[in-house]
């Protein structure tokens, strides 16, 4: 006898309800945005004490924006897997193929007869067809997220490999280099990007019927199903979403790096999780938050950051930032049965 | 047991249950849904604390403040939902959670031993210790819950509808074991709703209805079915079913179910639904009356026969071809299956409506929380705030929002099953009047319940269904209680 008893479930419904009623700044979505923001400045204002002008510069913020762009855009995709109950363990590993397919010499050969543009459309194309492939074996296999993306993570990576030879591909075209190094009122192109890519996100999630089924599958995929939602082709759609972000994060790596390789993106598929968890997004699914995962991000960045400028060794700054993915996730889970979203 | 009861909040589930059980002897509990049978048996293994009475084993008081009390008191229980671990082996099983083992490694062979002599013991030597759980049938699983409970040297072995999984077949080896056990003095007590089962296996009965024992001790030999069926239909049902006003003969026919079937599940049902009318389907749990309307609304494929709407046929296993064509399920797990219990009333309400409340995909929340809004005013749901989160309203307002949202939808015809399951006794009637006013105005209403007198009250047509078949089909009011339960329960054991 697993199912809880009707009566043990109105138990919890009373509880819930009497914690609703216990007012808290960290209840509601605006109340725990603001929780994130408030540990964002915590970090500011300890990277301001210790790092000093290294840390409160202007230059220092448009690199810490620079290295979270692209992270962004992959953590981006990840909040839409997530709130729907899934997961994407290969969006790293896609990002890696997608750089190395946009710069062999026939993409670059076509690029320089056409356009620059070429390269960033084949990354986005290889992305989408990589998630998709992911969403097909999910939602019509029947194979759970974790194993499909697990196999994806280990074949986009051979495929890179077999691609490139294990050769790093340099970015022949000047122009495509140029655009990338370009920084409108004194904001890289990268960081215009990912804003981009999270304003579209965050009315694609909130705004569309996309987004609130992606809410209602992770919630309850078979209340979703019985509502008459085409909960498979959605799973579909979700995973081909992930993709997509994948190849622009590739794109925006090539303009980063001006070099495509298969160790591009090597675990970054576990920060892009760990930033969309800490922001909020419920891993079990049925609730994400874009301005969370935006935060999330910035937040372990700020705090690489701060890190580097202290002189911590990397090994060190991974044992902190573990601690603090766990710390994140407790304080989220006691949050979480506190407050119902209004 | 002797006068136990059993407070829920807002429910009082047993009022004073008395139950003697003898040493050797099938003791059978029989009761509607609802009479209080789970609840007791919950009681005698410790998932729940009676607020007041007592349990006495060979005259001594004693308590189970948990479920391991009760395994220590030698009181095991085997539930419907069999409680094995399919992964393990079958020695692996008897002996989970009081493993034999020595500084942490488990003796192998000697529970391989002690496991071969316990399923010799219930006469079944053929399944050896070291199969895998999972690939036994559902009566070899049977097997390996009793031989669990005896591994723990149980006294009292209560088994809960041990026979509903079962065919014809395992049920007499089922059977014999039963005997073999309560020839070495086991106490049984047998819970099931098939009395030819009853009439069989059992010593003794005990009847509960709306958690008070109404039958004490009967003989099972000697108590003709009547009297039975009278204690537990007992006296009428408190609530207020709207009248039928009589569907008009011009009524226009919207539901025309042909022949629909379901591989080892329902044969052959076919069934017509006018606008106005309430049809109700009664059955026991597991007679496919809940896969009947899961097919209709396309969440099961369909092995054979045809659904029709207006004239026009839809396609087989394609929830959202019925939802599109305005066929709308209020599911039986109205958690699990319906709602999105995290979100709020309104967008559960619009869940199913997006081509009206979407323009290319862009939602429009001010159109979802007005359109919530009217159905919320139109069918009084409380608290009126469709903000709210659905998880924090009642059962029958939670039910309210599941119609509200084939109403926002346009649907015609509604699929119920279980309407009031988990609706408190005073929203019931409310549901009712509801369900019967939506009829009035046109719409098609296809009802399951285990309650019959629900099906009765409610419905102007009632199909009765027993083994995946409809066995009988007659208005409301020329079929009473007695007659359904006597063609459900007489019925049904091959």
């Amino acid at each position: 006898m697993t199912e809880p008893t009707a009566v043990q479930q109105a138990d919890l419904e009373t509880k819930n309800e009497s914690r609703t009623r216990r007012p808290s700044m960290f209840s509601g979505p605006a109340g725990r945005n603001a929780g994130l923001v408030l540990a964002l400045v915590l970090i500011c204002v300890v990277g301001t004490v210790t790092g000093g002008e290294r840390f409160a510069s202007l230059d220092n913020l448009m690199t810490v924006l620079r290295l979270a762009a692209v992270i962004g855009v992959l953590a981006i995709g990840m909040t839409f897997v997530i709130t729907s109950g899934g997961i994407d363990l290969s969006v790293g590993s896609v990002m890696g193929l997608t750089t190395v397919w946009a710069t062999t010499l026939a993409t670059q050969a076509m690029a320089e007869s056409f356009h620059w543009v070429v390269m960033v459309f084949t990354a986005m194309v290889v992305g989408t067809v990589a998630g998709l492939v992911n969403g097909l074996i999910i939602a019509y296999g029947r194979v759970v997220p974790f194993i499909t993306t697990l196999a994806m993570l280990a074949s986009a990576r051979g495929l890179a490999e077999m691609i490139s030879d294990r050769q790093t591909q340099r970015v022949q075209s000047d122009a495509f280099i140029e655009f990338f190094r370009r920084e409108p009122l004194g904001v890289p192109i990268l960081v215009w990007i990912f804003a981009v890519v999270a304003v579209a996100g965050w009315f694609l999630l909130n705004r569309t019927t996309f987004g609130r089924r992606t809410v209602a599958v992770g919630g309850n995929a078979e209340a979703s199903r019985l509502a008459g939602i085409k909960v498979q082709r959605h799973i579909l759609y979700i995973y081909g979403l992930a993709g997509l972000t994948a190849g622009i994060a590739g794109a925006m790596m090539l303009g980063r790096t001006t070099a495509g390789t298969s160790t591009h993106g090597t675990l970054w598929e576990l920060e892009a999780i760990a930033a969309v968890v800490v922001g909020g997004t419920l891993l079990v699914g049925g609730r994400g938050t874009i301005v969370g995962t935006v935060v999330g991000v910035l937040i372990f960045t700020v705090l690489t950051n701060v890190f580097t400028i202290n002189n911590m060794s990397t090994s060190a700054q991974l044992v902190a930032k573990g601690a603090i993915i766990v710390a994140a996730v407790l304080l989220q889970q006691r949050f979480a049965t506190r407050s119902t979203p209004t | 047991m002797h006068g136990i009861v059993k407070h829920f909040p807002g429910a009082k589930a047993l009022d004073g249950v008395d139950l003697d059980v003898l040493p050797g002897e099938v003791h059978c509990l029989l009761g509607q849904n609802g009479a209080g049978k789970s609840t007791l048996i919950k009681v005698l293994a410790g998932a729940h604390q009676p607020t007041a009475g007592t349990i006495r084993l060979d005259g001594q008081e004693i308590r189970i403040p948990h479920p391991v009390a009760a395994l220590e008191h030698g009181i095991a229980t085997m539930y419907q939902e069999l409680d094995v671990v399919d992964g393990l082996t079958v020695a692996e099983n008897i002996y989970l959670g009081h493993e034999l083992a020595s500084a942490g490694f488990t003796r192998r062979r000697e529970v391989a031993g002690r496991t071969r002599r316990l399923m010799e013991r219930l006469g079944h030597p053929e399944i050896g210790p070291h199969r895998e759980v999972g690939s036994l049938s559902a009566a070899g699983k049977q097997i390996v819950s009793m031989a669990r409970a005896l591994s723990r040297d149980a006294r009292v072995i209560v088994m809960d509808e041990p026979s509903a999984v079962l065919d014809a077949g395992e049920v007499d080896n089922l059977f014999r074991v039963v005997e073999e056990l309560t020839g070495q003095g086991i106490a049984i007590i047998y819970i099931s709703h098939r009395l030819e089962e009853i009439r069989r296996i059992g010593d003794r009965l005990t009847v509960l209805k709306d958690g008070v024992t109404v039958g004490r001790n009967l003989p099972v030999a000697s108590t003709p079915t009547d009297e039975l069926i009278k204690l537990m239909t007992g006296k009428d049902v408190e609530y207020a079913f709207p009248a039928r006003p009589g569907v008009p003969q011009d009524a226009p026919v919207r539901l025309v179910v042909d022949g629909l079937a379901l591989a080892d599940t329902f044969q052959d049902v076919s069934l017509t639904v006018r606008g106005g009318e309430i049809v109700g389907l009664a059955g026991l749990v597991g007679s496919g009356r809940s896969e009947i309307l899961e097919t209709i609304c396309g969440a099961r494929r369909a092995t054979a026969g045809t659904v029709t709407l207006d004239g026009r046929t839809l396609r087989r296993g394609s929830v959202t071809a019925a939802v599109s064509a305005g066929i709308g399920l209020a599911p039986e797990e109205r958690k699990s299956q319906g709602l999105v219990l995290d979100e709020p009333v309104y967008r559960n309400v619009t869940l199913a409506s997006f081509a009206r409340i979407a323009q290319a995909g862009w939602l429009d929340e001010r159109a979802e929380r007005t359109a919530s809004q009217e159905q919320a005013a139109a069918l009084d749901l409380r608290p009126r705030d469709v903000d709210r989160a659905i998880r924090t309203l009642s059962g029958g307002n939670q039910q309210k929002a599941m119609l509200a949202r084939w109403l926002v939808h346009g649907c015609e015809v509604l699929l119920l099953d279980e309407p009031t399951r988990g609706v408190d006794v005073g929203a019931r009637s409310e549901i009712y009047a509801l369900v019967r006013r939506l009829a009035d105005a046109g719409t098609a209403v296809l009802v399951v319940s285990s309650e019959i007198p629900e099906v009765l009250g409610l419905a102007d047509q009632v199909l009765v269904v027993s083994d995946g078949r409809v066995v009988r089909s007659a208005p409301a009011q020329e079929i009473d209680e007695h007659q359904v339960l006597d063609l459900v329960m007489e019925g049904t054991s091959a």
